[in-house]
């Protein structure tokens, strides 16, 4: 038995470390553990909650508008704001297009490498990967020369001996499978994506000041204002410039994302058995109408069970501490309600530098959240299984055209493989509905409807002594909540239980692994000093560990609390 | 070019590139960029270095000679948001920084090596670049309790931040966690967070503030670097005089209405439609040096104050605690004669000794001498 440890794992947002047990070229242990925090604590108690979003939104620059939508919808629920609807609708393309963006990033810039070994390119033959291109897909950068001269842009970053980010990696590692030519072509896409993501969220920036961290969300609303008869508002100059890059956005998910994604998944279909995880998912549902219903179903699905899609219900949500660096007053083994959340930093782990962490007792800044006392996997995954077991039209037709054209039936989506498979769909139908958010807020603007914000209840006076709220969201790693509590117009408690701490989770009180632990047993290791394989499955969920412990609580008890959500 | 160029550049030979350093300019074209694509980047980095347009042939000249230094990105305690700033970058863009301009040799977010893999290439790197690779760090250092609130590879924040910026031709701290400590070292600070320039005292810093960094102000110093030879001109912050120089109340299309005592009063209303001044909605513009009116961001598309938000203040020191709350006005004299005031305000804090306090103290005392004043409802 080997224990081998990967720190960092790197190509995602935070500081995540994987310690696992091998036995026979097997996972058969494993333990996640986020090494980084930042104790944020208290910091929102007596503070504006009209603030609260643009602090929030630093627990991450990566999913960078998450934050600040759970933040302001929980505040809106706790003083019964009702927002107009053209700032719903412009929620939803801000969330849309940030969805969009950052599946794309994650595949060709985070994920592919784990799958496309870029030193093969070196060895395709740029009319056969031409060839492959076009039979795939009819996007226009296809040619034997376009191939070529990438395939030259990348001998002569080779030959330079310098190599950057892509020195020292698996390559050559044999459980890389994709032909020279896949992998010229999927490298091509890398390139053509690192521009493409940026021009996109342009988006962000027209509506929101900028992006990372995009300026403009209010309590109550949005702060762009609208008037065609102004250069200083959302006229119809700046709503065709978001028409057109939504359209290049959807372009390039349908041309180039989707069918990189068949032709590279139909080279590892093994993976469509590994990585299933806790079979357990949650979904809180996005994409508000007018009347308040998402146009994602919101739902749970318990023991990978597709013919039940349970409701959800926020008092079942509880974070242990069992196993990470924190202390309830009440005792380790009982789980606590965000509202009634309570941390005490308590850190009691090896003296850096270390080698391995006591994986027996406390390892990890993340908590382990349970919902009904039961681990969740969050994410598109989750989204995609809730959406195509309630029926959701567009889900089914699109999963159902991913299994069909990979020759593989529903249960290949609890994998690994599906993981990546659903990040895949979720993107695919968000960047064709997005558009659609665009045009009913056109034909709203048209009649003459300028409203972005509801300014009843901006004024602090006009709020009640106390009041409390939950704001939820689907962001691009999945179920998002923040719970807010105001008192005499200023935070009381603040939490907030984020995606990436469902899924990077340690054991919670009764030993029960997280999504990323339970994904790893049974993860075959070829070469424990290359493990290639944990990379994939870890990947496979696009961990995100700022967000992860972020850590706000502002309880108003005297002791520094942490809470890592 | 030589005919052995050529065959390189045609793909008939690999060319031997451990023969000679190739210069940054060289690299450029070989990839296929124009040498009138390469004067436009000159220009834009000329302009985002806040040097006269004349100055563009120096810069070219400059990057026609010099070679693709080694750059190692440490991210500390971070959101990630500076390197996402990176990928937007859009002159020149992230892939021609990567792989024509710098060598990003470690870049956790971004490369393809993991673990201990990824340690070997930090490691090779800082030791055969000693004193001449530039280091990047984004997020704060906790100091507190040994280091034990942030590792990466089992080893502190600390101890890497020492080992790695100590070796640093210069250490560049992007966005304000890296240069003041930021949200984390909010109070009450529980991690012990500090900016880097106070966790490596003797380390060659350069701060880059703001909430995330502007990429083109990176590129801008990297570049400045590059074309001069030496670190550009700082204030007493630490923070490049071309990018940080000016409030940005000096440089905001809105100042006229400002002056004019045109204000927007609610989210929505005419003045907020027709781009009046956001300081009755909090803009914190008036006491916050940064180019954001003139560099904008993402390709230079907007910045708050261009999308209809009030500027948050977010490159000044302990912004986090003394600009808050967001929508409160600064104080105050409303309307004209206010300039006077705010002209004041910015003298303060660019002293430096203003950000140390609340701003709200020293406002009120840089008042007693104004009308009486209007602690008015919000908004």
């Amino acid at each position: 038995m080997a224990k081998i440890v990967v720190d960092p794992i790197t190509r995602i947002e935070g500081h995540l470390r994987i310690e696992a047990e091998i036995n026979g070229g097997k996972i058969t242990d494993a333990w996640s553990s986020s090494t980084m925090f930042r104790g944020i604590e208290k910091i929102l108690k007596g503070r504006d909650p009209r603030d609260a979003w643009f602090w929030t939104q630093r627990f991450c620059g990566v999913c960078t508008t998450v934050h600040s939508i759970a933040s302001i919808r929980a505040v809106e629920d706790a003083l019964k704001i009702k927002i107009p609807p053209n700032a719903q609708l412009i929620r939803n393309i801000i969330i849309g297009i940030q969805n969009v963006q950052d599946h794309v990033i994650h595949f060709y810039h985070l994920h592919a490498l784990d799958w496309v070994d870029v030193t093969s390119a070196l060895k395709a033959d740029p009319a056969k990967t031409s060839a492959l291109a076009a039979s795939l897909s009819d996007w226009p950068n296809n040619s034997a020369t376009y191939f070529k001269s990438v395939q030259d842009r990348l001998k002569s970053f080779v030959a330079s001996g310098r190599l950057g980010p892509f020195a020292n990696a698996y390559w050559g590692h044999p459980a890389y499978k994709l032909p020279p030519e896949a992998n010229l072509m999927a490298t091509a896409h890398y390139l053509e994506a690192l521009e493409w993501q940026k021009d996109v969220i342009r988006i962000h920036a027209i509506l929101g000041s900028k992006n990372p961290h995009p300026q403009t969300f209010l309590v109550g609303g949005m702060s762009i204002p609208i008037d065609p008869d102004s250069q200083n508002a959302l006229n119809a100059d700046k709503l065709e410039e978001i028409k057109r890059l939504l359209k290049k956005a959807q372009d390039f998910v349908e041309k180039v994302y989707i069918p990189d994604l068949l032709a590279v998944a139909s080279f590892y279909k093994e993976w469509a058995a590994i990585g299933g995880g806790v079979g357990n998912f949650l979904c809180y549902g996005e994409f508000p109408d007018a009347a308040g219903n998402p146009w994602f179903p919101q739902g749970a699905i318990l023991g990978k069970d597709l013919t039940k899609v349970l409701p959800v219900d926020q008092k079942k949500v509880a974070e242990y501490v069992d196993h990470s660096w924190f202390e309830y007053t009440s005792g380790a083994e009982k789980g606590l309600h965000p509202w009634d959340g309570e941390t005490e930093a308590r850190y009691n782990g090896p003296k850096p530098p270390y080698e391995f962490l006591d994986t027996d007792k406390k390892y990890s800044w993340v908590k382990a959240p349970r919902y009904d006392e039961k681990a969740m996997e969050v994410g598109p995954l989750a989204r995609v299984l809730v959406a195509y077991a309630s029926g959701h039209k567009e889900a089914k037709a699109a999963v159902d055209m991913v299994l069909s054209k990979l020759g593989v039936g529903p249960e290949a989506l609890f994998s690994t493989l599906g993981r990546t498979g659903a990040r895949g769909i979720d993107c695919l139908l968000i960047a064709r509905q997005t558009p659609k958010w665009l045009d009913e807020l056109i034909v709203n603007i048209s009649k003459g409807d300028y409203r972005i914000h509801a300014n009843e209840k901006w004024d602090p006076s006009e709020w009640p002594a106390e009041a409390s709220g939950y704001g939820w969201h689907e962001a691009p790693r999945g179920a998002l909540g923040h719970w807010i509590k105001i008192k005499d117009q200023k935070i009381l408690n603040y939490q907030a239980v984020v995606p990436s701490t469902w899924n990077a989770s340690p054991r919670d009180a009764k030993g029960q692994r997280g999504p990323y632990e339970a994904a790893l047993v049974g993860t075959p290791v070829a070469d424990p000093a290359k493990p290639l394989e944990i990379l994939r499955t870890i990947h496979s969920f696009d961990p995100c560990l700022a967000c992860a412990v972020h850590v706000v609580d502002a309880t108003g008890n005297e002791v520094i609390k942490v809470n890592v959500s | 070019m030589s005919q052995q160029d050529d065959d390189a550049k045609n793909g008939l030979i690999e060319r031997d590139y451990s023969s000679r350093e190739y210069s940054v300019g060289e690299i450029l074209r070989e990839r296929g960029v124009s040498r009138r694509d390469f004067l436009r980047f000159c220009s834009a980095m000329t302009a985002a270095m806040a040097l006269p347009a004349a100055f563009a042939p120096t810069v070219a000249r400059a990057l026609d000679e010099v070679k693709r230094p080694p750059l190692v990105w440490l991210e500390f305690q971070d959101c990630a948001g500076d390197t996402e700033a990176l990928l937007r970058s859009a002159n020149p863009t992230v892939g021609e920084i990567v792989l024509d301009i710098l060598s990003v040799d470690y870049h956790e977010t971004i490369m393809a090596a993991a673990g201990h893999q990824a340690e070997a290439v930090l490691e090779k790197t800082i030791t055969d670049y000693k004193g001449k690779y530039i280091c990047v760090v984004e997020g704060s250092i906790p100091m507190k309790d040994g280091g034990v609130y942030g590792c990466v590879g089992g080893k502190s924040h600390l101890d890497r931040a020492r080992q790695v910026c100590g070796g640093a031709l210069a250490t560049i701290a992007v966005g304000t966690c890296a240069s003041f400590g930021g949200i984390p070292a909010a109070v009450p600070n529980p991690t012990g967070a500090v900016g880097v320039r106070e966790a490596v005292p003797g380390a060659t810093v350069i701060n880059l503030p703001g909430c995330p960094v502007n990429a083109d102000n990176l590129t801008a110093t990297v570049v400045h670097y590059l074309v001069f030879g030496k670190i550009p001109a700082l204030d007493g912050h630490g923070r490049p005089l071309f990018a940080y120089g000016k409030r940005i109340h000096d440089n905001c299309e809105r100042r006229p209405h400002f002056d004019a005592g045109q204000y927007v009063e609610h989210w929505g209303d005419e003045g907020h439609r027709k781009g009046f001044c956001l300081y009755r909605m909090g803009c914190k513009g008036p006491a916050t040096f940064h180019n954001c009116p003139t560099q904008r961001y993402n390709d230079k598309t907007s910045w708050p104050v261009g999308s209809g938000h009030g500027c948050a203040g977010c490159s000044e020191p302990a912004f986090w605690d003394t600009m808050g709350p967001m929508y409160k006005r600064l104080p105050n004299v409303p309307g004209f004669g206010i300039e006077h005031t705010a002209d004041k305000i910015g003298i303060g804090l660019a002293a430096g000794a203003a950000a140390a306090f609340a701003v709200h103290g020293a406002l009120n005392a840089l008042r007693k001498d104004k009308e009486p004043s209007d602690e008015t409802r919000e908004g």
